[in-house]
């Protein structure tokens, strides 16, 4: 009987023993890079989003790097969106990241807690090249750890150039002009405003994209909003951002199906005029392109109406950036890419594969000639010197549910007011995760 | 000495490391980190302010309703349906053997994969179901755009993709009932609407428990149904539980999703114990 009992516990203990052998495992991580030889050569991997720009712009940076370093490029792709997200960030914490990530700039990337995965290059040349606005958006303290990615975009609002001459309209000045605008499309059976819901992302272009109108209105909103001072149900400028969708909903301009729509119907509806206007991210024109060829010189661009005719601006998206993992085995190798990919050599070549959806970040860049009509209308803008960068760049609070309440108001489930509580409430709960001073 | 025991106790190592690695082990961390705030690499002890966050939040508590009618309702369908399509297909009708296939097939096919064709099944202007339904003069509805519906239009496909599971376990609770008391009841000269009610349905208890059970279960923690239909949406009129959970670790909330995946293991554990003991307790004897 003796002899039985201890023998069950000493099963038990060896099971035990066993599981704290395993979790000791998974801590210890201690992996030597070796460099340091000035040999040029070697592999580089990259880690980007799957998306057809993406790979062709990192492509041509590869085939440069070959040519001029004879460094090699692996390319590894991940999903887009949140679930890419999920990806680096569980790459990261495992110690599994390429040499090279490619991931957005801004409050994103700051969440990523860089000072501790990347490389700082702010000691680099070429730094003095890259404009200002960028590279605040990857810098983390006094580190500044990635380079520009592509060109700039921009949340407005694509227009069919063609509808607007044959109905004989005018850009509008103002959002009560906006608003004329979709009456007199609508009375000529067209759908004004394109809804395309079935990819909630695009429900939030209007309101990310009023966020040059916020900032005129106040422009400390950024800083006030991340220390909790300021609330979107409590601030009227930013309250109107919410309320331009709802008005369209109440106007009935939206199309029918809005849930169903999407975000690829939208842009066709778009290019053969079926639909007139549609709030997307500029990056949208390469699709067009791909899509409808013929039609993407149709596809003009306007920034999110102000209520002043005085204000006119556009809300900008900075590119994502190039970022150099820490830990690369070739440290040497990663950082030249990089150099290569933000030298005024390498992006030609990346224009050469991929057309611009905006201005370049970096100095000493000219868009190329056949750069599409919405981009150059784009530039008027920016050479106005009317743009700002949007509230997600300066601020690393963006409410993970803001798409689906932008959906509900577009719906009309919600009012603009409720809309605002909701988000403020989403937005303090991610506070409360981050852990932010004053929440 | 008396020797008496046959196995040494060392045989249950194996098992049991896979046991408490695999499944005890990540249950009690996983306890842990709802109580936390939590970055994948650092976390700190917050208490219940996860579960609170949770318990305030009427974005995620939708979830609990949604998840709740859906459990019910799929459930209830599946044994009825199930039910219903097991009397036939035990009858002697011809083609029982290819009807028994195809209304297992849909069970064979991957969740995503139905997900997506029924979203274009179910696509108000374009989708197969409403023009077929224009063809009769019917305006269908916007069966996953309209948010007072869209739930229950996940509950329709998902009672289609799991009735061939529970037909299938019906079908072999209702073959296992002796002959005997069939013949007993056609001497007595009883119809064959009384041998259903009175026979094959009481007798069928364990299996008609068992798919009640496994539905219950199973609808409590649907997930890729809704994502692959609806995503959660319109806005967050479908939302289940898990859904919730999976956008809370896609923002980077991973003490909050760990603490929602609690809250789901709590409910389910709460629904399914009482049921399965009271279920349990009608059973009888064949």
């Amino acid at each position: 009987m003796e002899a039985l009992k201890t023998g069950k516990w000493l099963a038990l203990a060896v099971i035990g023993l066993f599981v704290l052998l395993l979790a000791a495992c998974g801590s210890d991580d201690t992996s030597s890079s070796d460099n340091g030889s000035d040999q040029v050569g070697g592999t580089v991997s990259i880690l980007i989003s799957g998306s057809q720009r993406a790979s062709a712009s990192v492509e041509a940076v590869a085939e440069g790097v070959k040519e001029k370093y004879n460094i090699d490029t692996e390319i590894e792709v991940r999903p887009e969106g949140a679930e890419g997200d999920n990806v680096v960030k569980t790459r990261l914490a495992t110690g599994e990241m390429t040499d090279i990530m490619s991931y957005n700039s801004g409050a994103l990337f700051k969440a990523l807690n860089p000072s501790q995965h990347f490389a700082d290059l702010s000691d680099e040349p070429y730094m003095d090249t890259i404009q200002e606005e960028f590279k605040v958006a990857v810098s983390d303290g006094d580190g500044i750890y990635g380079v520009p990615g592509g060109s700039t975009s921009s949340g407005g609002i694509l227009y069919n150039k063609a509808v607007y001459e044959e109905l004989g309209l005018e850009v509008p000045q103002t959002w009560e002009e906006f608003l004329d605008n979709n009456d007199k499309i609508k009375a000529e059976g067209k759908v004004p405003v394109v809804a395309a819901y079935q990819e909630t992302w695009t429900s939030q272009v209007i309101l990310l994209g009023d966020y040059y109108n916020l900032h005129a209105a106040e422009p400390d909103f950024g800083e006030k909003y991340t220390a909790n001072e300021m609330k979107y149900s409590s601030t009227p400028a930013a309250l109107r951002g919410l309320e331009k969708i709802a008005e369209l909903h109440e106007h009935g301009h939206y199309n029918d199906a809005a849930s169903s729509t999407s975000y690829t119907n939208g842009l066709e509806m778009l290019a053969t005029g079926e639909a007139v206007h549609f709030p997307v991210i500029t990056d949208a024109l390469a699709e067009i392109e791909s899509n409808h060829p013929d039609q993407v010189d149709d596809i003009g661009f306007f920034a999110i109406p102000n209520d002043d005719p005085e204000i006119h601006g556009m809300t900008i998206w900075l590119p994502g950036g190039f970022y150099v993992n820490k830990d690369a085995q070739d440290l040497d190798a990663a950082k030249r890419w990089v150099e290569y990919a933000t030298s005024p050599e390498g992006i030609e070549k990346q224009m050469e594969a991929i057309k611009p959806n905006g201005p370049y970040m970096v100095e000493g860049v000219e868009l190329p000639d056949d750069t599409y009509e919405a981009v150059l209308d784009m530039n008027e803008y920016v050479e106005a010197g009317n743009v700002t960068s949007a509230l997600e760049f300066s601020s690393p609070l963006k409410g993970p549910n803001l798409e689906q309440i932008t959906v509900e108001l577009g719906l009309g489930m919600v009012d603009p007011a409720e809309a605002a509580e909701k988000y403020d409430r989403d937005v303090e709960r991610q506070a409360l995760q981050l852990d932010l001073e004053g929440w | 000495m008396k020797v008496n025991k046959v196995y040494s106790y060392w045989l249950i190592v194996p098992a049991g490391l896979i046991y408490v690695l695999l499944f005890l082990y990540p249950t009690a961390v996983s306890f842990f980190f709802s109580f936390t705030r939590w970055t994948l690499t650092e976390w700190e002890w917050i208490g219940f302010d996860n579960f609170k966050m949770f318990f305030e939040e009427p974005s995620l508590m939708i979830g609990f309703k949604n998840t709740l009618i859906f459990a019910v309702l799929t459930a209830g369908l599946k044994v009825i349906i199930g039910v219903f399509l097991a009397v036939i297909l035990i009858s002697k009708i011809k083609t029982k053997r290819f009807i028994r296939s195809t209304v297992f097939f849909p069970v064979l096919v991957s969740t995503i994969a139905v997900g997506i064709t029924f979203q274009m099944l179910m696509h108000p202007s374009n989708g197969l179901i409403n023009r077929t339904l224009e063809l009769i003069g019917i305006t269908g509805p916007d069966w996953l755009g309209n948010p007072n519906l869209a739930i229950y239009s996940i509950a329709l496909v998902d009672v289609w993709k799991g009735v061939g599971i529970a037909t299938v376990i019906l079908i072999a609770g209702m073959m296992s009932i002796p002959k005997d008391y069939y013949e007993a009841h056609q001497i007595d000269g009883g119809t064959s609407v009384n041998a259903f009610w009175h026979i094959t349905l009481p007798l069928s208890k364990p299996a008609i428990n068992a798919v009640i059970l496994l539905a219950l279960i199973g609808g409590l923690r649907t997930f890729d149904l809704v994502w692959a239909m609806t995503g959660g949406g319109p806005g967050f009129s479908s939302d289940l539980i898990a859904s919730i959970i999976y956008k809370q670790y896609q923002a980077g909330f991973y003490g909050l999703s760990t603490a929602g995946n609690v809250l789901l293991f709590i409910l389910v554990a709460c629904i399914v114990y009482p049921i399965f003991k009271f279920l349990t307790r009608k059973e009888v004897d064949l």
